[in-house]
């Protein structure tokens, strides 16, 4: 593999796997879905304190209204999706797995799908410090699933200094193509948004990596690529994780950031190609992030696609429009080799749901497979992006010694990908026992 | 959406590669059965039998070993097949078969149950089982038949079916009695070691030779090797850096003295070598997972190889060589951890 790689003239990182791509939906054009009739929007969907509700039971709200504000530097803004009227605040399940506090609005029929709150407003007038500001506003996050607030991303640590912006166009998540989609119908979306972001950032130059199974879009950037030479798009090899900060940053700049580290201490920041055309859209409008583009895909999906959904769309709305089938079937919010699985069909879909998988039987029967005894294959290790040694953590995890694994073995660079626990002929759940290590070790710090 | 489907939960990843344990086993088999029908045809009954007689008591050590600790069937994975076969194929194939059951409950008791089953063995099981037999028969051990011998597909050598616990008869006469040629009873290695005679080549690399079951033809082996490397079940680089490291070793002594060593070329054909980097160095259970760790690993097997064969006692040094590579594996796994992404290097 490292040979090949090394002819192939594509920038990648070492390691990694090529899971079936199953990218199907890549010619699916972004539909709306009709709204649903309810709406519940968590408190929580973003990394940081959760929001403050602004509105109470009862009340009425428009579409683009704030109805919760960030609490704090470290939070961001809630907007109402759709017009209706707010039944109250309530316990209700959410993609991360418990329960939290959300706002659920009843959404009136023939609710606009106009947005009815904003304020426009001339971005080149604002000071960076005003620009992120700007940007809590619009209650931005990571729309690549990680839901870090994006003002947070933007704002630069003092005693750090970036030079480049890179956008993330990777999409390496089987099924999902909805990033791709928004590289080829919003590419002017998204140069707005990376001119803002590299304003606020202060960064110099920008570079767009689209993994190589999306050529067309590459093709697409480019043609709408600024004058000047300042942003450029960089077409990497198709290998996941490719869309992982650490991994595309190797990639299209080959710095390695630090151990335990950020992007920035090697002076990039990373934002997702979902996120920044999000931000181009949004902030010159004074508009809150109220819908997103998710992929509906897999084989239990009738009618799979590309949609734009209001956020707080409650999965089994979805999957009446789109149709599934399946009597045993998982249903997977984000991509395969790294999104939860839920259990109640009212879990909506939040501002960091990538897509909506519904596998059945047969993908479900391969992975539950006996488990072998570790055979030191010796795969994982050759499969590990971070070139830890899963097949020792394994051995050790299996033995409970946790702290060990985090002291000697660098569990905490483990960043969940699962590679390991995809390519195990043993079928040995590893990243599975790397997240309970993890888990363990933090309540142990706690 | 009218009959309630059942949800599956699972945490991610939600996909697999599916290639699993068994298949890698299975297809370890598939490739040593050329090796297995070249030796039937070579030696007739007898290599026929000590296969079969090995594998199956192998195979039985294995379930007993099992209900003994009270764990289900591992038959399953194929591994006390790959122990048996392996393991009958480095014995000479006239071994009494009594002999070879006790090998083949040796190497599973010793090298492989004690330690726990599948994966937790330090050691290749066959080579422990051929290692105790080495000690307690070491003339059995050494007792060679002749190629293609006549009648090798009526009768047995005479030695095959020697009576439990007692040592085999032995075999000059026969010997003499079936070969039109005159078989001195040694291997390519005894003849080159004890009397300076080269084999032919040739005859080496097709396995026309006397030798243990299955080690005769280098090409053959080679050429099961390199299947099982296609389909990404054995790691290439451990049985090419045995290789080099045997043949760089020969090679030095060679220049140092061509008339009291071995060319490099005949190292690599002869005896178990060419077995030994392709069936057993390579076992996935005793070879390191680090990638500087199987570089350090496969050479040291091949310099061991070379140095037992030159100046020890005995004429094969691969299967020491090889044990001796499992037994530093824990310790060359340790010393050679990977720089993890983005750790940065001492001093910097």
């Amino acid at each position: 593999m490292g040979l090949f790689d090394l002819f192939s003239g594509l920038k990648t990182f070492a390691h990694g796997i090529h899971p079936p791509y199953h990218k199907d939906t890549a010619d699916k054009p972004i539909r709306r879905l009709p709204f649903p009739a309810q709406l519940v929007l968590p408190l929580d969907q973003h990394i940081g304190k959760p929001a403050i509700p602004l509105v109470k039971k009862g009340q009425e709200v428009v579409r683009g209204e704030p109805i919760a504000k960030a609490d704090g530097a470290f939070s961001v803004p809630l907007h109402a999706p759709a017009t209706g009227r707010v039944r109250g605040i309530e316990l209700m399940p959410t993609p991360k797995g418990p329960k939290s506090d959300a706002i659920v609005i009843d959404v009136y029929e023939g609710s606009t799908q106009e947005v009815l709150w904003k304020q426009p407003r001339e971005m080149s007038e604002l000071s960076p410090a005003e620009a992120i500001q700007a940007i809590q506003e619009t209650g931005m996050v990571g729309l690549g699933g990680a839901a870090f607030p994006s003002h947070l991303k933007l704002t630069i640590p003092e005693d750090k200094t970036v030079d480049t912006l890179v956008i993330n166009g990777c999409e390496c998540e089987p099924y999902l193509t909805c990033d791709h989609r928004v590289m080829l119908e919003h590419p002017q979306a998204l140069m707005r948004g990376i001119r803002y972001a590299m304003r606020a950032t202060g960064t110099t130059q920008a570079i767009i990596g689209v993994e190589d199974n999306k050529m067309d879009a590459v093709e697409i950037l480019r043609n709408h690529l600024p004058k000047g030479g300042a942003i450029k798009v960089e077409a990497v090899e198709t290998k996941y994780p490719q869309g992982s900060e650490k991994m595309l940053i190797k990639s299209v700049l080959n710095r390695e950031v630090p151990a335990g580290g950020l992007p920035a201490d090697v002076g990039v920041v990373v934002n997702n190609v979902g996120t920044l055309a999000g931000l181009g859209r949004l902030l010159p409008e004074g508009e809150g992030l109220i819908e997103r583009v998710i992929t509906v895909a897999g084989p239990g999906i009738v009618k799979p696609g590309n949609y734009l959904v209001p956020l707080g769309t409650p999965i089994r709305h979805i999957l009446e429009q789109v149709g599934y089938e399946g009597s045993r079937t998982e249903f997977i919010l984000g991509g395969p080799m790294m999104g939860p699985a839920v259990s109640a069909m009212d879990t909506p879909i939040t501002k960091g749901t990538s897509g909506l998988l519904v596998l059945n039987e047969p993908s479900i029967e391969e992975e539950s497979h006996k488990i072998w005894p570790c055979i030191r294959c010796a795969r994982c290790v050759k499969a590990c992006p971070m070139h830890l040694n899963p097949s020792i953590l394994g051995q050790m995890a299996a033995k409970r010694k946790y702290e060990e694994m985090a002291e000697d073995y660098h569990l905490n660079d483990c960043f969940e990908c699962g590679c390991c626990s995809y390519v195990c002929p043993s079928n040995i759940p590893l990243v599975q026992y790397f997240r309970i290590a993890k888990a363990i070790n933090r309540e142990q710090v706690a | 959406m009218s009959k309630k489907p059942t949800i599956e939960l699972r945490t991610s990843p939600h996909a697999h590669a599916g290639g699993d344990v068994v298949r890698i086993m299975r297809n370890v088999v598939y490739a040593m059965l050329p090796i297995c029908a070249f030796t039937i045809w070579q030696f007739g009954l007898s290599a026929l039998a000590l296969l079969v007689v090995v594998t199956a008591t192998c195979m039985a050590s294995e379930r007993l070993f099992n209900r003994l600790s009270g764990q289900p069937s591992s038959l399953g994975d194929w591994s006390a097949v790959i122990t048996g076969i392996l393991l009958a194929l480095t014995l000479p194939p006239g071994f009494p078969l009594w002999m070879g059951a006790v090998a083949a409950f040796a190497g599973v008791a010793l090298g492989k149950a004690l330690f726990g089953g599948l994966g937790m063995n330090a050691m290749n099981p066959a080579l422990i089982g051929r290692a105790f037999v080495q000690a307690a028969f070491p003339v059995a051990i050494t007792t060679w038949t002749p190629a293609f011998f006549e009648g090798r597909f009526t009768s047995f050598v005479p030695t095959t079916l020697t009576p439990p616990f007692l040592q085999p008869p032995a075999i000059g006469d026969w010997v003499s009695s079936v070969t039109v040629d005159a078989f001195s009873g040694a291997t390519p290695l005894a003849l080159q070691k004890f009397e300076g005679i080269q084999m032919d080549t040739l005859d080496m690399l097709l396995g026309t030779t006397a030798g243990s079951a299955g080690e005769t033809s280098a090409l053959l082996i080679l050429i099961c090797g390199l299947y099982l490397a296609a389909r990404r079940m054995l790691d290439w680089r451990i049985p090419v850096l045995v290789m080099l490291g045997a043949a760089v070793t020969a090679g030095i002594f060679f220049l140092i003295d061509p008339v009291k060593y071995p060319d490099p070329l005949f190292v690599l054909l002869s005896g178990g070598l060419m077995l030994g980097a392709w069936f057993m160095a390579s076992d996935m259970v005793g070879s390191p997972v680090t990638p500087l760790g199987v570089v350090i690993y496969g050479l040291m097997i091949g310099v061991l190889t070379v140095i037992i064969r030159l100046f020890g006692g005995l004429t094969e040094g691969v299967m020491y060589a090889i044990l001796l590579g499992n037994a530093a594996t824990p310790l060359i796994d340790q010393l050679t951890q990977p720089r993890v992404f983005g750790e940065q290097r001492a001093g910097k």
